[in-house]
């Protein structure tokens, strides 16, 4: 395989001269080619309803793209240029991909929820078919023809009976469109498409395999200090005092203290390392955190919970049918970590006219303003520039890590590097906020749902919030806004199925225990396991097979198709969904759930075979089959990759993780206290990819964590009769459900 | 300040520490040779494995004393584009990494199996693999991918 796009590749030895804006940085990587245009592209158009945001000719007929969406290992840097190329008419290694940088590049919003193709991907789909009916009005013009007898392809416009065309670059090089998006401009017949759908490998493979990707924790710049940050003994405690001389052995090691801001900075990464623990300071008493044993009945009686219906449809009849069953449960979701593999790193440069910021952040663009109103300085005189770190999965402590940076790079007059440590990420990396749902409803005798009422206990987004309050601003005591945001967690609370009356019921608490945000497709993987777990409940109540019920109560042919391609990958049969025996060491058993993700977006199914040791209480998954509609595929390999990821990262967190905490701070500090899945725990996975080229491309990398749970859940009733309501699925906690103490 | 000279990737280098304590991994880092990850100075996630002697290594909790005049080998010196190591190809054409902050620390631990141990069973791989932890869920395609290297599969 070769890899067909480039990406920009930053110099580690590029200077940058005191903050100042230099676009030549950024481009420094590419080729001496490209970086001619530089000229050019130093005027760059951002507005992102301008053509010329996102695309650009070069005079050697290459294509850069300006994508404000990032690549965090999802695949952006590839699927994104196969959509520009098709669209344009160009091969796709004829394109170079600049990502995340808001001197660079359109903000199309925020990395997130699943987004990145159906919007940002799209966006710049419509930006490059506009470029190329375009380009074939000037070749039109200059070939003396007309527009519908010429094609694009290849990079050239040309008659479609053949004979000379006229290159891109002869048509356009070095100038700009100057063209809105034009939502009617032509989008090729995707039956037509050469590009989309191919599997084509990631750029930035091969650089990960041989150790030469730049990562934001391998960059530098010269002169910059290592600093390592000191967070309080408590959350929310206050500096008291700093004894600096508990580090003056420590060669070329300071402490740098902004009001509640205290960190340590060296020339030498191990001397900051080493003088961040030999540092002593006290703090001040914390704000307290909950009780985590009482956790879940202290949401139920938060004071400040404000009500909100979310669904209404049908009324509940005033009295059930003969042979109705009746049930209730209760879910629980624990807080979680993103747990990222690399604690977040930063560097910053900043002084008392511009900030340069390279940051992992998935959303450089939104904080751009949060960095320049606490940084004080206008929005144009600050940059932030992504770089990729380790996986992020919505918000970990990537932005928290930039901010430290940049409140510490003022202070000191120099460019500072801000790595993590485990212990800081763990500890204080935004949190999946806890999650307490309650379902009732009741079935008919024949199978059917009649009432459901979905009640979700879950902390409120904050309104017009403009980013996830960052801890060192406000330590710094520097102008910021508070708030929460947990992204768009209250959704998939209703099942997709028909039922005669459904509500759905957010009381929404006013706090969370520890600071929230997204984490992977935010809320649903809680939402979908309550939702799904019940749905398989009733079934069994009725006495029908979860396929069957499931089946029946969807009218939707594409949400059809997947459970049913689901059940052929498992082999499923009716007959099997009995409860074992409750003699046998070790049981199995499968189980299934299903989402339409969002109510409008992807459609997966999912099921999974799995084994219960009754004595240990250990439950081994052994097999995960998977089909999945995400509309028009870009780059298959990319999907699978995503939902392999997807499965195995929420099977991890159904497993395994709950952040735990006294009444001070997060005490799941390190991979000891917070485990994850290790290779001994990965099944066996069966992917089933549905390719709808007419439909509209959606999201691959959320959707398919969301039915991990419930089929996990409903695999271990099968198995062994006891439901697990609670996550994670810890061995304690399945030897508790199955001598019904649970 | 003291020198250690160091066998890194079949090369002498000679630096200097003011801690003999200090890990191999920040030396590394600072030689340029970034492959290896920091991801917890502890030992427990394997984001910073190299071979020493031979064998896989943390070297966040291998000092620069102890390292010293041992034969040490990075990711960057298993193979290159022009002269790829199998495992490189391997993972490459599995497309393995998603973020691949802990690939290179997948390959070094699975090097280290195949050095012992030719034709692992896929069994093998993960018991090898299960001290390196991965986030994005790669760990499909790492098995499929250290089988293939082995010739077996893939």
């Amino acid at each position: 395989m070769n890899a067909p796009v480039r990406t920009s590749r930053v110099s580690r030895r590029t200077v940058l001269k005191g903050g100042a804006i230099t676009v030549g940085f950024a481009l420094a990587g590419l080729s001496p080619r490209v970086r001619a245009q530089s000229a050019a592209v130093a005027k760059r158009v951002l507005d992102p309803k301008e053509v010329d945001a996102f695309l650009a000719v070069n005079g050697d007929g290459t294509v850069t793209l300006f994508c404000g969406k990032v690549d965090l290992g999802q695949g952006l840097r590839i699927a994104i240029p196969q959509i520009a190329a098709e669209e344009l008419g160009i091969d796709v290694n004829k394109i170079t991909f600049i990502e995340g940088d808001t001197a660079l590049t359109p903000d199309q919003g925020r990395t997130s929820g699943s987004n990145g193709i159906q919007r940002g991907g799209m966006q710049i789909r419509q930006a490059a078919a506009t470029a190329r009916k375009a380009l074939v009005e000037l070749a039109a013009q200059r070939l003396n023809a007309r527009p519908e007898d010429l094609e694009a392809a290849g990079g050239m416009v040309r008659p479609k009976s053949g004979g000379a065309g006229l290159s891109f670059a002869d048509l356009i090089a070095g100038k700009q469109f100057d063209l809105k998006l034009d939502p009617k401009a032509p989008l090729k017949d995707p039956a037509s498409y050469t590009i989309v759908g191919k599997p084509l490998p990631r750029p930035d493979v091969p650089a990960k395999c041989f150790g030469t990707h730049t990562y934001m924790h391998d960059f530098a710049v010269p002169n910059m200090l290592h600093a390592r940050v000191i967070r309080p003994a408590a959350v929310g405690a206050k500096l008291v005092s700093v004894d600096e001389s508990s580090i003056k052995d420590i060669p070329g090691a300071k402490v740098v203290r902004v009001k509640d801001l205290l960190a340590v900075v060296a020339d030498e990464e191990w001397n900051a390392v080493r003088a961040s623990r030999a540092l002593r300071a006290q703090w001040s008493e914390g704000t307290g955190l909950p009780a985590q044993g009482s956790l879940v009945d202290s949401l139920r009686n938060e004071p400040g919970i404000i009500d909100e219906t979310l669904v209404n449809k049908g009324n509940p009849a005033a009295q059930r049918p003969d042979g109705a069953k009746a049930l209730t449960a209760t879910y629980y979701w624990p807080m979680q970590s993103h747990a990222s593999i690399g604690p977040s790193c930063a560097i910053a440069d900043v002084n008392s006219e511009s900030a340069t910021v390279w940051t992992a952040s998935q959303g450089t663009h939104g904080n751009q303003k949060t960095f320049a109103r606490f940084l004080g300085l206008p929005l144009d005189k600050v940059r932030l520039i992504y770089l990729e770190g380790s996986g992020c999965y919505g918000m970990n402590g990537h932005e928290d890590a930039a901010a430290d940076a940049a409140i510490l790079s003022r202070a000191v007059g120099r460019p500072v590097r801000v790595q993590w440590m485990r212990e800081d990420e763990l500890g204080w990396d935004p949190k999946g906020p806890p999650q307490l749902i309650a379902i009732s409803g009741a079935v008919s005798a024949d199978g059917r749902i009649l009432d459901w009422r979905t009640e979700l206990w879950i902390p409120k987004t904050t309104r017009g919030l403009p980013n996830i309050p960052l801890l060192a601003p406000e330590a710094a005591g520097l102008d910021h806004v508070p708030g929460l945001n947990t992204g768009l967690i209250s959704q998939n609370g209703d099942p997709p199925y028909s039922a005669e009356s459904m509500q759905v019921v957010a009381h929404w608490l006013k706090d969370a225990p520890l600071r929230p945000a997204p984490i992977r497709s935010p809320g649903k993987p809680a939402n979908c396991f309550a939702v799904e777990s019940f749905v398989d409940e009733l079934a069994a109540a009725a006495g029908v097979d979860p396929v069957e019920f499931r089946l029946r109560g969807l009218k939707d042919p594409r949400a059809i198709e997947v459970i049913r391609r689901t059940a052929a990958l498992m082999k499923w049969q009716p007959q099997s969904y009995q409860v074992a025996s409750a003699n046998n060491a070790v049981a199995r058993g499968r189980g299934i759930a299903f989402v339409h993700y969002k109510h409008s977006e992807s459609y997966v199914g999912m099921g999974m075979d799995v084994s219960v040791e009754r004595a240990s209480g250990r439950i081994t998954v052994e097999r995960v089959a998977c089909a999945h509609d995400c509309g028009q595929i870009i780059n298959p390999d990319g999907v699978r990759a995503q939902i392999e990821g997807s499965i195995l990262q929420t099977l991890s967190r159904v497993l395994m993780e709950e952040v735990t905490f006294d009444r001070a701070r997060v005490l799941s500090v390190d991979w000891g206290s917070y485990p994850i899945l290790r290779f001994s725990g990965v099944p066996k996975i069966d992917i089933d990819l549905i390719n709808r080229p007419t439909e509209k491309p959606m999201g691959a990398g959320e959707a398919a964590c969301t039915t991990v749970g419930a089929a996990l859940a409903n695999a271990v009733y099968n198995a062994t009769g006891a439901r697990l309501r609670t996550v994670p699925f810890t061995p304690e906690r399945v030897k508790l459900a199955l001598t019904g103490k649970a | 300040m003291a020198s250690y000279t160091l066998r890194i990737n079949g090369s002498a280098q000679t630096v200097e520490a003011t801690d003999a304590a200090k890990p191999l991994l920040y030396v590394l880092r600072e030689l340029g040779l970034t492959a290896a990850k920091f991801g917890c100075g502890l030992g427990q996630c394997g984001a910073c494995t190299v071979m020493i002697d031979g064998a896989a290594a943390r070297s966040c909790q291998t000092t620069v004393a102890d390292a010293q005049g041992k034969p040490i080998v990075t990711l960057e010196g298993l193979g290159s584009p022009e002269k790829p190591h199998p495992l490189q190809t391997a993972f490459i054409n599995a497309q393995v990494p998603q973020c691949g902050y802990c690939t290179s620390g997948m390959i070094m631990s699975a090097a280290a199996l195949l050095q012992t141990n030719k034709t692992p069973s896929e069994a093998d791989v993960r018991n090898a693999l299960d001290g390196n932890l991965c986030r994005c869920g790669s760990h499909v395609r790492v098995v499929r991918a250290v089988m293939a290297a082995s010739g077996q599969g893939g």
